[in-house]
């Protein structure tokens, strides 16, 4: 089921990439509506309910307390195994487009996230380029929050380890470009272990480097957030930043995508409905009509 | 030159008799004051200097450029006028801090020979008399020393100049024997075997900082620098120090910082004896902690703090500055501080990244106060969909005068794909007084 969702979403990028279209592999009928629809399982079926109980405890978790944060937006907390994002567990986000190499949107996206947890985050990286007034708009407070600035790649990757079984903060985030397969499974295991939740913040020097995020990795969730034309107000102006959250890959779940607006001032999301005038979007219905 | 001639030549001339047991007790005070900041080996070398041994210390100072440039400046903040060289051997360091004209010197490691191959011969801390028989023969810079033939030099001179060369280039150890005051907390074990695997280090480690905690809760003290001094025996000495943000007298997090960087330590031949000295200490009482029942209890992270500042990463706290220039409006902090309970005031929306330079892009835009129709950022040209401003920020005149007139009036620009940012015209559009009139684009919002 995981190696489905991770190549569903793959094969659904890269077509885009090449043709600027969608090749569905999955029914059509899940994406129909204003809001996109995901298939929703676990708790609804109980004999899916026990068999994922049963190799839960085959797993070895039994014993540890799941928690999660949800999003508290039902559509997409249905997304998520759990109902939100899992702690005790890494989560990859990149950007899409200029995002690949700025990571702006996708930093706000974490800030809002850390700023739901309870308890201090500590974000390390080695561009230091953040613009804290922002990430303090987006709800994260500065006292709760020790950057780590440091000189190489690894560095960071030893200082979220290091963050991640400390076991007293509710959140750590990392500035990576690279994520191979074995750093990723030392943080999730550091991040099972505590029960700190690892994200990782990933973004490339260019742009043609961002197709390193197909790579798998040890992480339970991969997001891209890319921005989209914002919300319209009746004047002249910006509204409220609107962005294409894909999850692009979920442990035990099914990939999704959902426009959102950009956090508020508690790092809150929200779903919008589906705007008409994206490219992408746009080629997909013309090809369902004709 | 004799005092009643220079009192001829300059007049109302002060003359302050020379104080060399007083100098003598200032430079040993600055000894200590260093110990205690800079590094674990220091010593005084000669009426007029100091000698410290930086390997090992220099990561709590961010590396030695910053070491080396932070401690001339707190000098020159003292009233002291310091210069300060670091280089591979005490010869060298001695020499190129006395002879460069620079404030500062560093040689990186291996270079010595060709950084003080010119340099004059006073620089071998020789007798004054060996020094003139040396130029009569015409020998000026060291590098015509380093090139005779040692025979007859021993012969006329003795072996003082072949050893100061030696010690020079490094060929012969000159070990610094670290100035000692009876008030620091140091224990110190010695092998009867020379040990060197790294976990018979570590057990030690452990059993010297159990029992320095022990002295500490006698003394109501806490550590905040944690020397351990590796005596080897070849007769060498290697140290490695800790750095805490907060006095700690629990032997868990102390023996974790010191056992942490185990793998730096070049065991040679063997170690002989392990010493852990608590070279700056602080009053530390025994403080309740209420168990709480109500309220969650927040983690303390000094621990962390600790742990990832001695391994060489930079960490910081964000703090507001009251200032409307956006470079100008956060501060770091100490990543240890009490919380300072305040976010930026500001209610315009701000960039997530924020360019440390903002970069020049070619724009198309009606004066005096409209947004830009068109710009073009990183060779790519890009269409404004929409557009907010301008948010005018005038320059902090009653810091900086130059800045009584300038201002910036900053936009925040949409393009087509959605992706927003933040540029400003310098000046306001209709007064070339106030500032260029050429477009930047200072930040990318998400």
């Amino acid at each position: 089921m995981v190696g489905n969702a991770l190549w569903g979403g793959l094969t659904r990028r890269h077509a885009r990439n090449k043709k600027g279209t969608y090749q569905l592999e999955e029914p059509l009928e899940t994406r129909e509506g204003s809001a996109i629809s995901v298939v929703s399982k676990p708790a609804l079926n109980p004999v899916l309910a026990e068999l994922r109980a049963r190799i839960g405890q085959l797993e070895g978790g039994a014993a540890r307390t799941q928690s999660v944060l949800p999003f508290a937006v039902p559509e997409m907390d249905r997304a998520l195994p759990g109902g939100g994002l899992a702690f005790g567990a890494l989560h990859e986000i990149a950007g899409g487009g200029g995002g690949t190499v700025d990571g702006a949107a996708a930093a706000l996206f974490v800030a809002g996230i850390a700023a739901r947890t309870r308890g201090k985050v500590l974000w390390c990286m080695t561009r230091p380029d953040l613009f804290f007034p922002a990430i303090s708009q987006a709800g994260l407070h500065p006292d709760r929050v020790v950057w780590c600035e440091s000189d190489k790649e690894e560095e960071v990757l030893s200082a979220m380890e290091a963050g991640l079984s400390f076991g007293g903060l509710s959140a750590v985030v990392g500035e990576l470009v690279r994520l191979p397969m074995n750093a990723s499974r030392r943080l999730q295991l550091a991040a099972e272990k505590s029960g700190s939740m690892g994200i990782v913040l990933r973004r490339w020097r260019r742009q043609s480097e961002a197709s390193d995020y197909g790579q798998p990795t040890a992480s339970a969730t991969r997001w891209r957030i890319s921005t989209l034309p914002s919300e319209r107000l009746p004047v002249a102006g910006v509204g409220r930043a609107r962005w294409l959250a894909e999850l692009m890959r979920v442990k035990a779940g099914e990939c999704a995508e959902f426009e959102i607006g950009a956090p508020d001032a508690k790092g809150r999301v929200c779903l919008l409905p589906v705007s008409g005038g994206r490219p992408d979007q746009a080629a997909h219905l013309r090809r369902l009509a004709g | 030159m004799p005092a009643s001639k220079a009192q001829a030549m300059v007049a109302d001339l002060l003359v302050i008799d020379a104080g060399p047991t007083d100098d003598a007790s200032a430079l040993w005070r600055l000894a200590l004051w260093t110990l205690r900041h800079y590094s674990p080996v220091v010593a005084v070398d000669g009426v007029d200097g100091l000698v410290m041994d930086t390997d090992g210390a220099d990561h709590l100072h961010g590396g030695e450029e910053l070491l080396l440039s932070g401690l001339v400046n707190r000098m020159r903040s003292h009233g002291l006028t310091a210069r300060a060289a670091i280089a591979d051997t005490w010869g060298a360091a001695h020499a190129l801090a006395r002879l460069r004209a620079a404030e500062t010197t560093i040689v990186p490691g291996g270079d010595v020979t060709k950084a003080v191959i010119d340099l004059p011969i006073v620089a071998l801390r020789l007798a004054a008399e060996t020094i003139q028989g040396l130029r009569v023969l015409g020998i000026d810079t060291v590098g015509q020393l380093a090139a005779m033939p040692r025979a007859p030099l021993a012969l006329r001179f003795g072996p003082e100049p072949a050893r100061r060369l030696d010690q020079m280039f490094g060929r012969v150890a000159e070990p610094i024997e670290p100035i000692r005051t009876p008030d620091l907390v140091e224990v110190s074990k010695n092998f009867a075997e020379p040990i060197g695997a790294p976990e018979t280090i570590a057990r030690y480690v452990h059993r010297l900082v159990e029992q320095l905690a022990a002295r500490l809760a006698q003394e109501g003290l806490g550590a905040l620098r944690c020397d351990l001094i590796i005596h080897r025996v070849d007769n060498t000495r290697q140290h490695l120090r800790a750095g805490l943000a907060k006095p700690v007298r629990d032997p868990a997090r102390l023996s974790k910082l010191l056992c942490d960087r185990i793998e730096s330590i070049a065991p040679g031949f063997g170690i002989e004896k392990l010493a852990v000295v608590a070279i700056l200490t602080e009053p530390l009482a025994e403080r309740q902690v209420a168990s709480s029942l109500i309220e969650e209890a927040v983690a303390d992270i000094t621990p962390l703090v600790d742990i990832l500042g001695n391994r060489g990463h930079r960490l910081f706290r964000v703090a507001p500055v009251a200032s409307d220039v956006p470079e100008r409006s956060v501060r770091r902090i100490s990543a240890a501080a009490p919380d300072i309970g305040q976010a930026w005031a500001a209610k315009w929306p701000r960039p997530s990244r924020l360019l440390a330079n903002p970069e020049r892009i070619e724009v198309i835009a009606l004066l005096p106060d409209q947004p830009p129709a068109v710009f073009t950022w990183r060779g790519k040209r890009r269409k404004v969909m929409r557009a907010d401003g301008p948010e005018r920020i005038f320059g902090e005149w009653w810091l900086r005068p130059r800045e009584f007139q300038a201002v910036r009036d900053y936009f925040v620009v949409e393009d087509e794909l959605g992706e927003r940012y933040w540029v400003y015209r310098a000046g306001d559009g209709v007064d070339p007084e106030t500032g260029s009139h050429l477009w930047f684009l200072h930040g990318v919002f998400g």
